[in-house]
């Protein structure tokens, strides 16, 4: 059994907090170039220029690239043979706030949703925490802006909808989406499980890499027709109109019962930012 | 951005008349910051008849909560805020003169018939393009709310903010007309 003392990990999460809001994916990057060559409407061209643009500056004059720094949300793989000595919730809480604070990043917090005080802090985290064999710990960041968590939703389907209303689903989400999730958005569903399991699949498959098909076959053909169809919606780069309204969809699946089909939909901006340390 | 228009708040109707959804603008001058918490304080002063922290005759609110700034920064980073949360506050305001509006997504009808009977003008930002943006901020003063954070109202100084008309005083609304042009179902 090893032993990692908690206080390790809080200059860890701080720097994940300034490094993911400062440096743009490269293979968000990547997509925003690819989506310039194909984009045909001149307003949705001059965003994805000016988006290019923003991820330079932000990359070199060390700044936030979007100023909704985001929910600090961490996905953490607890190896099985790893001690922690400490509290590991309040080691993270530790970083965020040390993460926000130094990387003068906003603070977008509120302690209860209907009281509306900001906590100043941007903590609490939302913290998911897995275990895995082994005895290391992984620690996934990825904040998450409001705007487009806001365009997120998910449906309880009948079995007999199957693919056609998945599709039909994730597709509708996204129309109704328009141009307030920052398009061009990365499209997480998540299909099975329970009624908590679809949300958290739809979370976790925006941190795929950009361009990665699923390795299931069902996931990745739901995948290509999703994309298909959601190009022929003509949202386009802010919702001026164009061909590049989504960068991805990706898939996870889980499981489910013989009674449900759940599916979620997790829309992401393009500022999609997750960045990861292994300790 | 080329071709673009160049405006200087604060507005006035000649300004407006020849705007067109789809055209490019630079505007400088004085705008003032405002998010959800800061119209629902400037119109529950409307409701008890008091006066707002600013005059809002011939201004631009941006709906933005900034990043902290730098050191010898103005201001951090400032991209716009989703638009359709204010919709509910925004039409007392261009009742008593706000001429325009800067955010990111489309309004409701209710919000663009208001622009329409009062002329005021809605500016699309690029959402996200945050540490751009902030470079044609040229300073950032505290008129309001500071207990909101972020959300308080802030005068702000811009010099050419690239922006681009999303709905003119005609009615016209550049996000149903871009997704129109280029939708294949």
């Amino acid at each position: 059994m090893r032993t990692l003392d908690a206080s390790m990990i809080v200059p860890k999460v701080k720097a994940l907090c300034m490094s993911a809001n400062y440096y743009l994916g490269e293979d968000v990057l990547k997509a925003l170039n690819e989506g310039l060559e194909k984009e045909e409407s001149p307003a949705g061209k001059a965003v994805l220029e000016q988006l290019i643009e923003n991820a330079r500056i932000a990359r070199e004059e060390k700044v936030a690239m979007c100023q909704d720094t985001g929910f600090a949300v961490f996905f953490i793989e607890l190896g099985q043979d790893l001690h922690i000595e400490g509290d590991l919730y309040e080691a993270i809480n530790e970083g965020v706030r040390q993460g926000y604070e130094e990387g003068l990043l906003r603070k977008s917090i509120v302690s209860h949703p209907l009281n509306r005080v900001n906590t100043k802090d941007n903590t609490p985290a939302v913290i998911h925490v897995e275990f895995v064999p082994g005895d290391k710990l992984k620690i996934i960041f990825a904040p998450k802006g409001g705007g487009s968590e806001n365009m997120s939703t998910m449906a309880m389907l009948k079995p007999s909808d199957g693919k056609e209303g998945v599709v039909n689903f994730v597709v509708e989400a996204v129309k109704k989406a328009g141009p307030n999730p920052c398009p061009p958005i990365i499209v997480g569903v998540g299909i099975g499980g329970t009624f908590e399991k679809a949300p958290y699949l739809a979370k976790k498959a925006l941190l795929r890499h950009l361009g990665e098909r699923s390795s299931i076959p069902e996931n990745a053909e739901l995948e290509e027709e999703i994309e298909s169809k959601v190009a022929d919606l003509g949202i386009g780069p802010m919702g001026f109109g164009g061909r590049v309204t989504a960068l991805a969809v990706q898939v996870e699946s889980h499981p489910c019962h013989i009674a449900s089909l759940p599916v979620a939909v997790n829309i992401q901006c393009h500022a999609a930012r997750h960045k990861e340390v292994i300790l | 951005m080329n071709g673009a228009k160049r405006l200087t708040t604060p507005l006035k109707d000649s300004d407006l008349d020849n705007l067109k959804v789809g055209e490019k603008v630079f505007l400088s001058g004085i705008i003032y910051t405002g998010r959800d918490a800061a119209h629902k304080r400037l119109v529950e002063l409307l409701d008890a008849g008091k006066e707002l922290p600013f005059n809002v005759e011939g201004q631009v609110i941006y709906y933005v909560g900034p990043a902290p700034a730098k050191p010898g920064k103005p201001i951090g980073s400032a991209g716009p805020t989703t638009s359709y949360r204010m919709d509910a506050y925004a039409p007392r305001l261009i009742e008593v003169g706000l001429k325009g509006m800067i955010g990111k997504g489309s309004r409701s009808q209710e919000v663009v018939e208001s622009m329409k009977k009062h002329k005021a003008v809605y500016f699309a930002a690029v959402g996200g393009a945050a540490a751009l943006i902030a470079k044609s901020i040229k300073s950032k003063e505290l008129v309001a709310y500071e207990d909101l954070g972020p959300e308080a109202i802030f005068k702000l100084e811009v010099e050419d903010f690239p922006v681009i008309v999303a709905n003119d005083i005609k009615g016209d609304d550049l996000y149903k007309q871009g997704m129109e042009a280029y939708r294949r179902v």
